[in-house]
Protein backbone atom coordinates (compact mmCIF):
# COMPACT_ATOMS: atom_id res chain seq x y z
CA UNK A 1 0.00 0.00 0.00
CA UNK A 2 1.60 3.32 -0.57
CA UNK A 3 2.29 5.98 1.91
CA UNK A 4 -0.45 8.44 2.81
CA UNK A 5 0.26 12.01 1.58
CA UNK A 6 1.66 14.08 4.02
CA UNK A 7 -1.28 15.95 4.51
CA UNK A 8 -3.07 12.94 5.35
CA UNK A 9 -0.77 11.61 7.62
CA UNK A 10 -2.58 11.32 11.14
CA UNK A 11 -1.25 10.44 14.69
CA UNK A 12 -1.18 6.87 13.59
CA UNK A 13 1.03 7.61 11.04
CA UNK A 14 4.12 9.43 12.46
CA UNK A 15 2.53 12.66 11.40
CA UNK A 16 1.84 16.03 12.68
CA UNK A 17 -1.16 16.51 14.41
CA UNK A 18 -3.92 16.29 11.66
CA UNK A 19 -6.22 12.97 11.41
CA UNK A 20 -6.74 9.75 11.93
CA UNK A 21 -6.17 7.10 8.88
CA UNK A 22 -8.29 4.53 8.99
CA UNK A 23 -7.30 1.59 6.66
CA UNK A 24 -10.77 0.67 5.87
CA UNK A 25 -10.32 -2.81 4.30
CA UNK A 26 -12.92 -1.82 1.35
CA UNK A 27 -11.97 1.70 0.68
CA UNK A 28 -8.45 1.74 1.38
CA UNK A 29 -6.48 4.80 3.30
CA UNK A 30 -9.68 6.74 4.50
CA UNK A 31 -9.37 10.14 6.85
CA UNK A 32 -11.60 9.79 10.39
CA UNK A 33 -14.07 12.71 9.34
CA UNK A 34 -15.11 9.61 7.09
CA UNK A 35 -16.27 7.45 9.56
CA UNK A 36 -18.48 7.24 13.18
CA UNK A 37 -17.12 6.21 16.20
CA UNK A 38 -18.80 2.83 17.73
CA UNK A 39 -17.11 2.38 21.08
CA UNK A 40 -15.79 -0.52 22.80
CA UNK A 41 -16.12 -3.89 20.05
CA UNK A 42 -15.24 -6.31 23.18
CA UNK A 43 -18.99 -6.09 24.93
CA UNK A 44 -21.19 -8.40 23.98
CA UNK A 45 -24.90 -8.48 24.10
CA UNK A 46 -25.92 -10.73 26.53
CA UNK A 47 -28.47 -13.39 25.64
CA UNK A 48 -31.99 -11.76 27.17
CA UNK A 49 -33.93 -15.12 28.34
CA UNK A 50 -30.82 -15.45 30.46
CA UNK A 51 -29.16 -12.88 31.42
CA UNK A 52 -29.39 -11.17 34.84
CA UNK A 53 -29.40 -7.74 35.81
CA UNK A 54 -25.47 -7.74 35.92
CA UNK A 55 -24.92 -9.06 33.12
CA UNK A 56 -27.29 -5.77 31.33
CA UNK A 57 -25.27 -3.31 33.95
CA UNK A 58 -21.94 -4.46 32.99
CA UNK A 59 -22.88 -4.75 29.38
CA UNK A 60 -24.41 -1.34 28.87
CA UNK A 61 -22.66 1.06 31.25
CA UNK A 62 -18.97 -1.23 32.55
CA UNK A 63 -15.70 -0.65 30.16
CA UNK A 64 -12.47 -1.78 30.33
CA UNK A 65 -11.08 1.42 29.22
CA UNK A 66 -7.47 0.60 28.76
CA UNK A 67 -4.15 2.76 27.92
CA UNK A 68 -2.98 0.89 25.03
CA UNK A 69 -4.57 -1.47 22.39
CA UNK A 70 -8.02 -1.21 22.22
CA UNK A 71 -10.29 -3.12 20.21
CA UNK A 72 -13.22 -0.42 18.42
CA UNK A 73 -15.71 0.08 16.02
CA UNK A 74 -16.05 2.10 13.18
CA UNK A 75 -18.87 2.53 11.27
CA UNK A 76 -17.54 4.28 7.46
CA UNK A 77 -20.72 6.53 7.28
CA UNK A 78 -19.67 8.53 3.90
CA UNK A 79 -17.63 5.23 2.22
CA UNK A 80 -19.60 1.47 2.05
CA UNK A 81 -21.24 1.91 4.99
CA UNK A 82 -19.61 -1.13 6.68
CA UNK A 83 -18.81 -1.87 10.35
CA UNK A 84 -15.27 -2.46 11.13
CA UNK A 85 -13.10 -3.90 13.95
CA UNK A 86 -10.19 -1.05 14.53
CA UNK A 87 -7.64 -2.10 17.13
CA UNK A 88 -5.84 0.95 18.23
CA UNK A 89 -3.26 2.29 20.67
CA UNK A 90 -5.38 4.58 22.60
CA UNK A 91 -1.51 6.05 24.55
CA UNK A 92 -0.17 6.62 20.78
CA UNK A 93 -3.42 6.73 18.56
CA UNK A 94 -1.41 3.75 16.53
CA UNK A 95 -3.71 1.87 14.45
CA UNK A 96 -2.43 -1.64 15.03
CA UNK A 97 -5.56 -3.70 12.58
CA UNK A 98 -8.80 -3.01 10.48
CA UNK A 99 -11.01 -5.82 9.60
CA UNK A 100 -14.66 -6.17 8.81
CA UNK A 101 -17.05 -7.14 10.76
CA UNK A 102 -19.48 -9.78 10.47
CA UNK A 103 -19.44 -12.24 7.49
CA UNK A 104 -17.99 -11.32 4.66
CA UNK A 105 -19.91 -9.79 1.46
CA UNK A 106 -19.89 -12.08 -1.77
CA UNK B 1 3.33 29.38 56.92
CA UNK B 2 4.61 33.19 56.40
CA UNK B 3 1.17 34.63 55.31
CA UNK B 4 1.32 36.93 52.08
CA UNK B 5 0.18 40.11 52.65
CA UNK B 6 1.19 43.51 51.71
CA UNK B 7 4.03 43.91 54.25
CA UNK B 8 5.33 40.64 53.24
CA UNK B 9 5.50 42.28 49.85
CA UNK B 10 7.28 45.21 51.17
CA UNK B 11 9.95 43.62 53.43
CA UNK B 12 11.05 41.21 50.28
CA UNK B 13 11.13 44.48 48.06
CA UNK B 14 13.46 45.90 50.42
CA UNK B 15 15.61 42.87 49.87
CA UNK B 16 15.20 42.12 45.94
CA UNK B 17 12.71 39.37 46.20
CA UNK B 18 15.71 37.20 46.81
CA UNK B 19 14.60 35.72 50.28
CA UNK B 20 10.67 34.26 49.54
CA UNK B 21 10.32 31.03 51.34
CA UNK B 22 9.35 28.01 49.39
CA UNK B 23 5.95 27.47 48.94
CA UNK B 24 5.67 23.99 50.30
CA UNK B 25 8.48 21.40 51.33
CA UNK B 26 9.55 18.86 49.07
CA UNK B 27 9.96 15.56 52.04
CA UNK B 28 11.00 12.53 50.92
CA UNK B 29 7.70 10.07 51.05
CA UNK B 30 7.44 8.69 54.61
CA UNK B 31 7.03 4.34 54.84
CA UNK B 32 3.48 5.10 56.06
CA UNK B 33 0.54 7.54 56.05
CA UNK B 34 -3.04 7.22 57.14
CA UNK B 35 -4.15 8.59 54.18
CA UNK B 36 -2.42 8.65 50.35
CA UNK B 37 -4.03 10.84 47.99
CA UNK B 38 -2.69 9.67 44.61
CA UNK B 39 -2.90 12.58 42.00
CA UNK B 40 -1.68 15.92 42.89
CA UNK B 41 -3.68 18.31 40.88
CA UNK B 42 -6.93 20.64 42.24
CA UNK B 43 -8.98 17.88 43.39
CA UNK B 44 -6.26 15.78 45.19
CA UNK B 45 -4.47 18.99 46.39
CA UNK B 46 -7.95 20.05 47.68
CA UNK B 47 -9.03 16.85 49.46
CA UNK B 48 -5.62 17.04 51.52
CA UNK B 49 -6.23 20.64 52.49
CA UNK B 50 -9.81 19.81 53.65
CA UNK B 51 -8.41 16.43 55.31
CA UNK B 52 -6.42 18.57 57.31
CA UNK B 53 -8.49 21.41 58.24
CA UNK B 54 -11.69 20.36 58.49
CA UNK B 55 -11.41 16.75 59.60
CA UNK B 56 -7.65 17.30 61.55
CA UNK B 57 -6.14 14.39 59.53
CA UNK B 58 -2.75 15.08 59.00
CA UNK B 59 -0.51 12.47 58.01
CA UNK B 60 -1.25 12.63 54.48
CA UNK B 61 0.37 12.43 51.51
CA UNK B 62 -0.31 13.49 48.15
CA UNK B 63 1.64 11.62 45.18
CA UNK B 64 1.72 13.25 41.79
CA UNK B 65 3.72 11.18 39.43
CA UNK B 66 4.79 14.58 37.53
CA UNK B 67 4.55 18.23 38.76
CA UNK B 68 1.96 19.89 40.60
CA UNK B 69 -1.10 21.05 38.25
CA UNK B 70 0.71 19.54 35.69
CA UNK B 71 -2.26 17.38 33.95
CA UNK B 72 -5.74 18.81 34.11
CA UNK B 73 -5.45 21.66 36.32
CA UNK B 74 -3.08 23.36 33.90
CA UNK B 75 -5.37 22.00 30.50
CA UNK B 76 -8.68 22.78 31.54
CA UNK B 77 -10.23 26.46 30.20
CA UNK B 78 -10.38 27.67 33.47
CA UNK B 79 -14.52 28.16 33.87
CA UNK B 80 -16.44 28.64 36.54
CA UNK B 81 -20.70 28.20 36.98
CA UNK B 82 -22.91 26.12 38.37
CA UNK B 83 -26.11 26.27 35.84
CA UNK B 84 -27.04 22.94 36.08
CA UNK B 85 -30.81 21.54 36.11
CA UNK B 86 -30.55 18.58 37.89
CA UNK B 87 -30.51 18.75 42.01
CA UNK B 88 -27.74 16.38 42.88
CA UNK B 89 -25.56 18.87 40.44
CA UNK B 90 -26.84 22.16 41.10
CA UNK B 91 -27.02 21.76 45.00
CA UNK B 92 -23.08 20.46 44.86
CA UNK B 93 -21.89 23.13 41.51
CA UNK B 94 -23.16 25.75 43.61
CA UNK B 95 -21.87 25.15 46.75
CA UNK B 96 -18.51 24.92 45.55
CA UNK B 97 -18.98 27.98 43.73
CA UNK B 98 -19.78 29.53 46.92
CA UNK B 99 -16.17 28.40 48.04
CA UNK B 100 -14.34 29.78 45.01
CA UNK B 101 -15.85 32.97 46.11
CA UNK B 102 -14.13 32.67 49.38
CA UNK B 103 -11.29 30.70 48.17
CA UNK B 104 -8.22 33.77 47.66
CA UNK B 105 -8.90 34.53 51.43
CA UNK B 106 -9.10 31.24 52.57
CA UNK B 107 -5.98 30.05 50.78
CA UNK B 108 -4.04 33.59 51.13
CA UNK B 109 -3.22 33.24 47.86
CA UNK B 110 -4.50 35.15 44.98
CA UNK B 111 -6.66 32.60 42.66
CA UNK B 112 -7.70 35.74 40.27
CA UNK B 113 -11.53 34.42 40.81
CA UNK B 114 -13.13 36.61 38.56
CA UNK B 115 -17.44 36.91 38.33
CA UNK B 116 -17.29 38.47 34.93
CA UNK B 117 -20.51 36.03 34.08
CA UNK B 118 -21.52 32.73 32.10
CA UNK B 119 -23.26 33.51 29.14
CA UNK B 120 -25.07 30.70 27.24
CA UNK B 121 -26.42 31.07 24.07
CA UNK B 122 -29.72 30.30 22.18
CA UNK B 123 -30.05 30.17 18.71
CA UNK B 124 -33.61 28.43 18.19
CA UNK B 125 -36.58 29.74 20.11
CA UNK B 126 -37.04 26.13 21.46
CA UNK B 127 -33.40 26.23 22.78
CA UNK B 128 -34.22 29.52 24.63
CA UNK B 129 -37.10 28.11 26.33
CA UNK B 130 -34.98 25.40 27.16
CA UNK B 131 -32.68 27.53 28.54
CA UNK B 132 -35.54 29.46 30.50
CA UNK B 133 -36.96 26.02 32.30
CA UNK B 134 -32.77 25.48 33.36
CA UNK B 135 -32.94 29.23 34.40
CA UNK B 136 -36.39 28.65 36.39
CA UNK B 137 -34.63 25.51 37.59
CA UNK B 138 -31.37 27.25 39.00
CA UNK B 139 -33.32 29.97 40.46
CA UNK B 140 -35.62 27.31 42.56
CA UNK B 141 -32.40 25.88 43.97
CA UNK B 142 -31.08 29.62 45.05
CA UNK B 143 -28.65 29.78 41.74
CA UNK B 144 -28.23 33.30 40.12
CA UNK B 145 -29.90 32.66 36.29
CA UNK B 146 -30.91 35.98 33.72
CA UNK B 147 -32.46 35.12 31.04
CA UNK B 148 -31.68 37.99 28.04
CA UNK B 149 -32.87 39.18 25.30
CA UNK B 150 -31.44 39.22 21.97
CA UNK B 151 -30.93 43.21 22.32
CA UNK B 152 -29.40 42.61 25.78
CA UNK B 153 -27.12 40.24 24.79
CA UNK B 154 -25.99 42.20 22.00
CA UNK B 155 -25.70 45.74 24.38
CA UNK B 156 -23.29 43.52 26.84
CA UNK B 157 -21.44 41.32 24.19
CA UNK B 158 -20.66 44.41 21.41
CA UNK B 159 -18.72 41.93 19.28
CA UNK B 160 -21.35 39.15 18.95
CA UNK B 161 -22.98 38.89 15.64
CA UNK B 162 -26.36 39.28 16.50
CA UNK B 163 -27.44 40.17 13.33
CA UNK B 164 -30.35 38.09 11.57
CA UNK B 165 -27.23 37.19 8.73
CA UNK B 166 -25.65 35.27 11.32
CA UNK B 167 -25.16 31.82 10.31
CA UNK B 168 -26.85 30.86 13.71
CA UNK B 169 -28.71 33.72 14.77
CA UNK B 170 -28.73 34.48 18.47
CA UNK B 171 -32.34 34.35 19.94
CA UNK B 172 -31.36 35.41 23.30
CA UNK B 173 -29.60 33.15 26.32
CA UNK B 174 -28.80 32.58 30.07
CA UNK B 175 -26.81 34.46 31.88
CA UNK B 176 -24.94 33.42 34.96
CA UNK B 177 -23.64 36.38 36.53
CA UNK B 178 -21.71 34.55 39.37
CA UNK B 179 -19.80 32.41 37.12
CA UNK B 180 -16.70 33.27 35.80
CA UNK B 181 -12.66 32.57 35.53
CA UNK B 182 -10.02 31.69 37.28
CA UNK B 183 -6.40 31.04 37.26
CA UNK B 184 -5.55 27.45 37.40
CA UNK B 185 -2.44 27.24 37.87
CA UNK B 186 -2.77 29.22 41.51
CA UNK B 187 -5.69 26.81 42.86
CA UNK B 188 -3.27 24.10 42.54
CA UNK B 189 -0.33 26.24 44.46
CA UNK B 190 -2.81 27.87 46.69
CA UNK B 191 -4.37 24.03 47.68
CA UNK B 192 -0.30 22.67 47.90
CA UNK B 193 0.86 25.65 49.98
CA UNK B 194 -2.20 25.45 52.61
CA UNK B 195 -2.05 21.62 52.79
CA UNK B 196 1.72 21.95 53.16
CA UNK B 197 1.48 24.42 56.41
CA UNK B 198 -0.67 22.18 57.85
CA UNK B 199 1.92 19.24 57.79
CA UNK B 200 0.66 17.33 54.40
CA UNK B 201 3.31 15.81 52.81
CA UNK B 202 2.99 16.66 48.70
CA UNK B 203 5.45 14.12 46.56
CA UNK B 204 5.95 15.11 43.01
CA UNK B 205 7.70 12.65 40.48
CA UNK B 206 6.16 9.75 42.30
CA UNK B 207 4.12 8.03 40.07
CA UNK B 208 1.73 4.83 41.33
CA UNK B 209 2.22 1.88 39.71
CA UNK B 210 0.12 -0.43 41.78
CA UNK B 211 -2.24 -0.66 44.77
CA UNK B 212 -1.57 -3.11 47.77
CA UNK B 213 -4.42 -5.33 48.78
CA UNK B 214 -4.65 -7.65 51.42
CA UNK B 215 -8.45 -9.71 51.70
CA UNK B 216 -10.92 -6.65 50.92
CA UNK B 217 -8.63 -4.34 52.14
CA UNK B 218 -6.09 -1.68 50.47
CA UNK B 219 -2.85 -1.83 52.23
CA UNK B 220 -1.02 0.57 50.30
CA UNK B 221 0.55 1.21 47.03
CA UNK B 222 3.55 0.82 44.97
CA UNK B 223 5.46 4.05 43.43
CA UNK B 224 8.45 4.79 41.39
CA UNK B 225 9.98 5.99 44.72
CA UNK B 226 8.85 2.52 46.97
CA UNK B 227 6.37 1.28 48.39
CA UNK B 228 3.91 3.19 50.96
CA UNK B 229 1.51 1.75 53.34
CA UNK B 230 -1.18 3.47 53.75
CA UNK B 231 -4.97 2.93 55.90
CA UNK B 232 -6.73 4.93 53.06
CA UNK B 233 -6.51 5.68 49.75
CA UNK B 234 -7.93 8.19 47.78
CA UNK B 235 -7.54 8.15 43.37
CA UNK B 236 -8.23 11.88 42.14
CA UNK B 237 -6.34 11.23 38.53
CA UNK B 238 -8.97 12.34 36.70
CA UNK B 239 -8.25 11.10 32.99
CA UNK B 240 -6.19 8.01 34.60
CA UNK B 241 -9.25 7.07 36.74
CA UNK B 242 -9.82 3.44 34.71
CA UNK B 243 -6.02 2.84 35.06
CA UNK B 244 -5.90 3.36 38.53
CA UNK B 245 -8.88 1.18 39.38
CA UNK B 246 -7.62 -1.49 37.31
CA UNK B 247 -4.82 -1.80 39.62
CA UNK B 248 -7.03 -2.89 42.22
CA UNK B 249 -8.72 -4.89 40.32
CA UNK B 250 -12.23 -3.25 39.40
CA UNK B 251 -13.96 -1.35 36.22
CA UNK B 252 -15.30 1.32 36.14
CA UNK B 253 -18.44 2.99 33.88
CA UNK B 254 -15.76 5.84 32.40
CA UNK B 255 -14.39 6.09 29.31
CA UNK B 256 -11.16 8.30 28.67
CA UNK B 257 -11.77 10.83 25.83
CA UNK B 258 -9.39 13.66 24.33
CA UNK B 259 -10.87 16.92 24.83
CA UNK B 260 -8.80 19.94 23.20
CA UNK B 261 -8.51 23.61 23.90
CA UNK B 262 -6.86 26.44 22.43
CA UNK B 263 -5.93 30.05 22.68
CA UNK B 264 -5.15 33.06 20.42
CA UNK B 265 -2.33 35.79 20.79
CA UNK B 266 -2.79 38.16 23.45
CA UNK B 267 -4.88 41.29 22.55
CA UNK B 268 -6.47 43.97 24.47
CA UNK B 269 -9.57 43.53 26.72
CA UNK B 270 -12.15 42.71 24.05
CA UNK B 271 -14.40 40.12 25.99
CA UNK B 272 -15.83 40.28 29.41
CA UNK B 273 -17.45 37.21 29.75
CA UNK B 274 -17.77 33.92 28.88
CA UNK B 275 -20.01 32.80 25.82
CA UNK B 276 -20.92 29.48 25.03
CA UNK B 277 -22.80 27.83 22.41
CA UNK B 278 -23.85 24.27 23.48
CA UNK B 279 -25.46 23.90 19.54
CA UNK B 280 -22.81 24.45 17.92
CA UNK B 281 -19.94 22.75 20.47
CA UNK B 282 -18.64 26.35 21.47
CA UNK B 283 -17.55 28.73 24.14
CA UNK B 284 -14.94 31.56 24.72
CA UNK B 285 -13.67 33.31 27.56
CA UNK B 286 -10.62 36.13 27.38
CA UNK B 287 -7.66 35.35 29.78
CA UNK B 288 -6.15 38.38 31.76
CA UNK B 289 -3.27 38.02 29.77
CA UNK B 290 -5.29 38.78 26.78
CA UNK B 291 -5.67 35.56 25.20
CA UNK B 292 -9.15 34.05 23.92
CA UNK B 293 -9.49 30.65 25.74
CA UNK B 294 -11.55 28.53 23.31
CA UNK B 295 -12.85 24.82 23.70
CA UNK B 296 -15.23 22.47 21.64
CA UNK B 297 -16.13 19.11 21.94
CA UNK B 298 -14.73 15.91 22.48
CA UNK B 299 -12.80 14.26 19.59
CA UNK B 300 -15.39 11.46 20.10
CA UNK B 301 -13.06 8.47 20.59
CA UNK B 302 -10.82 6.43 23.40
CA UNK B 303 -7.54 8.57 23.91
CA UNK B 304 -4.90 8.95 26.99
CA UNK B 305 -2.81 10.94 24.40
CA UNK B 306 -3.38 14.47 25.62
CA UNK B 307 -3.65 15.19 21.80
CA UNK B 308 -6.38 15.28 19.14
CA UNK B 309 -7.07 15.93 15.14
CA UNK B 310 -7.05 19.06 13.57
CA UNK B 311 -10.77 18.87 12.29
CA UNK B 312 -11.82 19.61 16.11
CA UNK B 313 -9.33 22.61 16.09
CA UNK B 314 -11.39 23.41 12.50
CA UNK B 315 -14.25 23.31 14.09
CA UNK B 316 -14.03 25.64 17.31
CA UNK B 317 -12.46 28.30 15.11
CA UNK B 318 -14.60 28.06 12.33
CA UNK B 319 -17.86 28.60 15.50
CA UNK B 320 -15.73 30.69 16.91
CA UNK B 321 -15.40 33.04 13.68
CA UNK B 322 -19.65 32.43 13.04
CA UNK B 323 -19.85 33.75 16.43
CA UNK B 324 -16.93 36.82 16.58
CA UNK B 325 -16.39 37.84 12.90
CA UNK B 326 -14.00 40.31 14.07
CA UNK B 327 -11.81 37.43 15.61
CA UNK B 328 -10.83 36.38 12.15
CA UNK B 329 -7.31 38.20 12.08
CA UNK B 330 -6.25 36.70 15.12
CA UNK B 331 -3.47 33.88 14.83
CA UNK B 332 -4.02 30.98 17.16
CA UNK B 333 -0.91 30.81 19.38
CA UNK B 334 -1.54 27.16 20.95
CA UNK B 335 -3.35 23.95 21.32
CA UNK B 336 -3.17 21.74 23.59
CA UNK B 337 -5.62 17.89 24.79
CA UNK B 338 -6.37 16.60 28.35
CA UNK B 339 -7.87 13.49 29.24
CA UNK B 340 -11.39 13.12 30.61
CA UNK B 341 -12.58 10.80 32.45
CA UNK B 342 -16.10 10.44 30.88
CA UNK B 343 -18.57 8.92 32.64
CA UNK B 344 -21.98 7.29 31.14
CA UNK B 345 -24.19 10.00 32.66
CA UNK B 346 -22.32 13.07 32.30
CA UNK B 347 -21.62 13.46 36.28
CA UNK B 348 -19.41 12.30 38.23
CA UNK B 349 -18.53 9.41 41.49
CA UNK B 350 -17.22 11.12 44.75
CA UNK B 351 -17.37 7.33 46.34
CA UNK B 352 -16.49 4.50 48.50
CA UNK B 353 -15.37 1.69 46.00
CA UNK B 354 -16.09 -1.82 46.84
CA UNK B 355 -12.60 -2.60 48.09
CA UNK B 356 -12.19 -1.23 52.10
CA UNK B 357 -9.74 1.41 52.32
CA UNK B 358 -10.17 2.80 48.50
CA UNK B 359 -12.24 5.98 47.48
CA UNK B 360 -12.72 7.29 44.28
CA UNK B 361 -13.10 11.39 42.76
CA UNK B 362 -13.27 10.72 39.33
CA UNK B 363 -16.04 10.82 36.22
CA UNK B 364 -15.49 14.60 35.73
CA UNK B 365 -15.97 14.64 32.07
CA UNK B 366 -15.45 18.41 31.20
CA UNK B 367 -16.88 19.61 34.65
CA UNK B 368 -14.01 18.55 36.81
CA UNK B 369 -12.29 22.30 37.29
CA UNK B 370 -15.11 24.44 38.71
CA UNK B 371 -15.77 21.50 41.11
CA UNK B 372 -12.44 21.59 42.55
CA UNK B 373 -13.07 22.95 46.19
CA UNK B 374 -16.28 21.76 46.68
CA UNK B 375 -14.52 18.30 45.32
CA UNK B 376 -12.15 18.14 47.84
CA UNK B 377 -14.53 18.97 50.61
CA UNK B 378 -16.80 16.23 49.92
CA UNK B 379 -14.48 13.73 48.59
CA UNK B 380 -12.34 14.93 52.28
CA UNK B 381 -15.61 14.38 54.46
CA UNK B 382 -16.49 10.93 52.79
CA UNK B 383 -12.84 9.19 53.76
CA UNK B 384 -12.79 10.86 56.58
CA UNK B 385 -16.27 9.83 58.16
CA UNK B 386 -16.18 6.65 55.83
CA UNK B 387 -19.57 7.81 54.36
CA UNK B 388 -20.38 10.34 51.74
CA UNK B 389 -21.53 14.18 52.48
CA UNK B 390 -24.46 14.97 51.86
CA UNK B 391 -23.92 16.86 48.44
CA UNK B 392 -21.85 13.88 47.06
CA UNK B 393 -24.09 11.13 48.48
CA UNK B 394 -26.08 10.87 45.03
CA UNK B 395 -22.53 10.42 43.07
CA UNK B 396 -22.34 6.97 43.63
CA UNK B 397 -20.83 4.00 41.97
CA UNK B 398 -23.85 1.83 42.31
CA UNK B 399 -26.42 4.53 40.77
CA UNK B 400 -25.87 2.91 37.69
CA UNK B 401 -27.19 -0.61 38.49
CA UNK B 402 -29.81 0.52 40.59
CA UNK B 403 -31.04 3.63 37.31
CA UNK B 404 -30.69 6.78 39.60
CA UNK B 405 -28.54 8.04 37.03
CA UNK B 406 -27.82 11.73 37.06
CA UNK B 407 -27.64 12.52 33.42
CA UNK B 408 -28.44 16.29 33.10
CA UNK B 409 -28.00 15.91 29.24
CA UNK B 410 -30.14 12.76 28.95
CA UNK B 411 -28.22 11.47 26.53
CA UNK B 412 -27.63 8.15 27.55
CA UNK B 413 -25.01 5.79 27.67
CA UNK B 414 -22.52 6.96 25.61
CA UNK B 415 -19.73 8.85 26.99
CA UNK B 416 -19.01 10.71 24.02
CA UNK B 417 -22.30 11.93 23.75
CA UNK B 418 -22.08 13.52 27.06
Amino acid sequence: MTRAPALCRGPNDGGGRTVLLIRCPWCGAREETEFAYGGDATVTRPDPARADAKAWHDYVYVRANPKGPHHELWYHAAGCRRWLRVTRDTASHAILACAPVGPEPR
Amino acid sequence: MRGYSIFSLARNALSGHRNWPAAWRSPEPQPAYDVVIVGGGGHGLATAYYLAKEHGITNVAVLEKGWLGGGNTGRNTTIVRSNYYLEPNAHFYEFSLKLWEGLSAELNYNVMFSQRGVLNLAHTPGELEAYQRRGNAMRLNGIDAVLLSREAIARAVPLLDCSDAARYPIVGGLLQPRGGTARHDAVAWGYARAADARGVDIIQNCEVTGIQREGGYVTGVETTRGPIAAKKIGICVAGHSGVLAAMAGLRLPIESHVLQAMVSEPVKPVLDTVVTSGAIHFYVSQSDKGELVMGGDLDGFNSYAQRGGLRIIEHVVEACLMLFPSFSRLRLLRTWGGIMDMTMDGSPIIAKLPLEGLYLNGGWCYGGFKATPGSGWVFAHTIAREQPHPLNADFTLERFAEGSMIDDKGAGAVPWAQ
